[in-house]
């Protein structure tokens, strides 16, 4: 019965989203205030639909319900509990509800929050988002409908995906489709500004958090990705240029452009058709990416349903909104008419060559991932597109980044002075070379990478250093600077702290790719090796049983010298009703490095293989893009996104400095 | 019938690639095929160079690549016997040859088309100075009393 309830709900968020489309794009194109006011309700009554439904699902999952399809082909009685709530989107149509639920809710965010917008933009923001809604709620009822019941249920389900059941893995989909779909928000706001015909600072301040809400959450869920593919993979890579890593790079990358633009929009109005360019395009990509997911169009590692009915109902979702947002743009952005004027050297002119570079890798990740189709498809060429052609053709512009943002994170607004911004660079720039030479000596051979890596990301971190220390006012006394930086802007603070994320994570990508120590060896119980001043014991090798699989698991000590480092348990599990086995690599990590222990196959000759790594700052990347995800909370908390633009200012922040 | 898989079948687990008995004695040599390795795409995996895949393809491919290691064979000449035997699929870094050069001269183009439109809309505004508007009387009272408070 809930079942049917939640079906009933799913079909009943339709019709709801039908409605939120309709009556407001109608209201604000001929003035009817009712028919506007109308698109709020229907969002929230669509929100609450969806999330009875979405409810119901779990539901079916968490009581395991084998009459419905879903449910049989993706749990299993003996699954843990959090797995079996996990696995609502651990698949294809329950996976395409929760994207339709996010959807939902942040049109319902804007609805309830968005109450001091223009009346007719709120109502044409949330028409759009409506009309997103209309597309992926008949694409789900139509082709993936999770509700679809089985004649004849099975006693028990095919089991969820062994890789899947891992914390790392059961979080990483609901933060990425956070994101994705908040890129949503933008995409309605640049489309309604575009119906208006009207883009300002008050546009600008609007669209900033929804970017910087949908960039934050795509960062953790990157992140979370790339932490789960590292301890769960065995060999403890952490980032492979998949097709489907890729798809969800791109929006990222598009998302950083149009968060930098946004805010030229906000404090100088001008770059506004770019912005509104970068946020279709931001969306655009996501809508790729949800293709290149589900239609299996490109190989990849992450096979998502192969189907190309659900391929081709996709590309018509992506050309369609693409094409119409697109052609919108040709007609109407010669409209948006720039105000702010600023100098060749100048924090804008920055911000434009910031954009510039991360628009052109996106480009170039989106070439690379598409080369292999268009290869064969026009020239009759198969080929691959694999990770040596992106560290080669991307990272130039990650360096690229590295090396600018310092100078131009200093750089006045409307007009500066190259030197005078250089000036108090110089200690930072000395203090990083100095870093590098001193990586480049102690290091025995190897590759420029480290040096390079830690001479950027030094200077892009005290490069931050310098700019808050400026902030707070040279020459003044220790009690003046900490007041005024602790009086500075969030947004102000979120900036500094997201940039020294991206050079931690510059740092920790960069040393572990140059630094890494690998050992492959056979090991018999009792015996002792080195590596890289590690001594590792293979103790023991047993069998074990966890609740649904199957275990080898080996005791191994690490000491250093005389000291005891851990004791670790690598496994190999073997999960039997779904036939397939997972590595369990144990990690002792630490801050300046991971020791990483996998345990292999039994020798023919007796032993077993057994793999070794030291991963030098190898933590440093997530924790890299945690403080960046921080930074972007940081910035999401200031006050001028909560206070109405163009609202005076509440009395305390008027109360002069004493 | 259509029978759809449903999750995310990743087809290359657990990735336990070059096993003990593969290594070879001299560790330059080992250093090479390792580099080698990780360029190559193993034909039967989804993406995955041979380097990390545990499929028996991508082993018999990384004893080859060892194999011509030993008998003297250059870095070139291991990955040209691979490719006249597994055509450029095997590459996972296309060659520069014809139709890729539109691969690899995209970033580069891109770049410059970029930063050339950058520059001419910053020239051009850097040019066009916009006087902004004479403030009314009205404004003027404003801003005074502004001013006074």
């Amino acid at each position: 019965m809930i079942i049917e309830l939640g079906h009933f709900a799913l079909i009943l968020a339709l019709a709801l989203a039908v409605v939120q489309t309709v009556l407001p794009l109608l209201g604000a194109s001929r003035g009817w205030s009712g028919a506007m006011a109308a698109g709020g309700p229907a969002a929230n009554g669509q929100f609450i639909c969806l999330a009875f439904a979405f409810a119901a699902l779990t539901y079916g999952f968490v009581a395991s319900d084998f009459s419905l399809r879903l449910v049989a082909a993706n749990s299993h009685t003996a699954k843990p509990m959090l797995y079996k709530v996990t696995g609502v989107w651990g698949n294809h149509e329950g996976s395409m509800l929760l994207w339709c639920l996010i959807l939902a809710l942040y049109a319902s965010l804007a609805a309830i929050f968005g109450t001091n917008l223009r009346p007719s933009l709120q109502a044409r923001v949330l028409g759009v988002q409506g009309a997103i809604s209309v597309s992926f709620l008949t694409f789900l009822i139509f082709t993936s409908n999770p509700f679809a019941r089985l004649e004849i249920p099975p006693m028990n389900g095919s089991d969820l995906n062994p890789l899947l059941q891992d914390p790392g893995l059961a979080f990483h989909p609901p933060f990425l489709y956070l994101g994705y779909v908040g890129l949503s928000m933008a995409f309605s706001f640049a489309v309604a500004a575009l119906i208006e015909g009207r883009v300002d600072a008050a546009w600008g301040r609007w669209v900033r958090p929804w970017t910087l809400a949908a960039w934050l959450f795509l960062t953790v869920g990157i992140a979370l990705g790339s932490w789960w593919a590292y301890y769960e993979l065995g060999w403890g890579g952490f980032w492979f240029w998949d097709p489907v890593e890729n798809a969800s790079f791109m929006p990222w990358l598009i998302a950083a452009a149009l968060l930098h633009s946004s805010i030229v929009v906000e404090k100088r109005e001008a770059l506004k058709s770019w912005t509104i360019l970068l946020a279709i395009l931001a969306f655009g990509f996501s809508l790729i990416g949800a293709f290149i997911v589900r239609s299996g169009v490109l190989t990849s590692v992450h096979a998502f349903a192969n189907d190309p009915e659900r391929g081709v109902y996709l590309l018509a979702i992506a050309a369609i909104f693409m094409g119409g947002a697109l052609t919108l743009y040709a007609v109407r952005a010669g409209a948006m008419e720039a105000k702010g004027v600023f100098g060749l050297v100048s924090r804008e002119s920055a911000l434009v060559a910031n954009n510039v570079l991360l628009a052109v890798a996106a480009f170039v990740v989106f070439v690379g991932t598409v080369w292999p189709l268009v290869a064969e498809m026009a020239f009759g060429r198969k080929l691959s597109v694999g990770a040596p052609f992106f560290d080669m053709a991307f990272t130039p512009f990650m360096v690229a980044i590295a090396a600018l943002l310092p100078l131009g994170a200093l750089l006045p607004w409307k007009r500066g002075r190259l030197d005078r911004a250089a000036a108090p660079l110089g200690g930072a720039l000395a203090l990083s070379l100095c870093l590098g030479a001193f990586v480049w000596v102690t290091q025995t051979g190897g590759s420029m990478l480290a040096p390079i890596g830690a001479v950027l990301a030094s200077w892009v971190v005290l490069g931050v250093v310098v700019d808050l220390a400026n902030r707070a006012g040279r020459g003044k006394d220790v009690a003046t600077r900490i007041r005024r930086l602790r009086h500075l802007p969030r947004a102000d603070w979120g900036k500094s702290i997201a940039h020294a994320g991206f050079g931690v994570t510059f740092f920790g990508i960069c040393a572990l790719t140059a630094w890494q120590v690998e050992d492959i060896r056979v090991a018999r119980e009792g015996e002792s090796f080195d590596v890289a001043g590690y001594t590792i014991t293979l103790e023991d090798v047993r069998g074990m049983r966890g609740p649904n699989y199957e275990a080898t698991v080996a005791t191994m000590v690490v000491t250093f010298g005389a000291r005891d480092v851990a004791v670790l348990y690598p496994e190999k599990r073997f999960y039997p009703v779904a036939r397939m086995p997972t590595t369990e690599a144990a990690i002792d990590n630490g801050i300046l490095r991971d020791l990483y222990l996998v345990i292999g196959d039994p020798q023919e000759g007796g032993g077993w293989a057994v793999r070794t790594y030291v991963k030098p700052f190898a933590n440093w990347i997530w924790a890299g893009c945690i403080i960046m995800a921080m930074g972007g909370c940081l910035s999401l908390s200031d006050r001028r996104h909560r206070i109405a633009a163009g609202a005076p200012k509440s009395p305390r922040a008027a109360v002069p400095a004493e | 019938m259509i029978r759809v898989v449903l999750l995310l079948v990743f087809l290359a687990v657990p990735a336990f690639a070059v096993q003990p008995d593969e290594i070879m004695d001299d560790p330059a040599l080992e250093e090479r095929a390792r580099q080698i390795s990780q360029g190559l795409r193993c034909l039967v995996c989804r993406n995955e160079n041979i380097d990390e895949s545990n499929a028996d393809l991508a082993r018999d491919l990384r004893l080859a690549v060892r194999e011509r290691l030993l008998t003297g064979d250059s870095d070139t000449e291991v990955v040209a016997y691979l490719v006249d035997r597994y055509g450029e699929y095997v590459l996972l870094r296309p060659d520069m040859r014809g139709a890729n050069l539109i691969l690899w001269l995209a970033g580069p183009v891109m770049l410059l088309g970029g930063l050339g439109i950058a520059a001419f809309y910053l020239r051009r505004r850097g040019t066009r100075e916009v006087q902004p508007a004479a403030l009314d009387d009205e404004e003027k009272l404003r801003l005074e009393r502004l001013l006074r408070d």
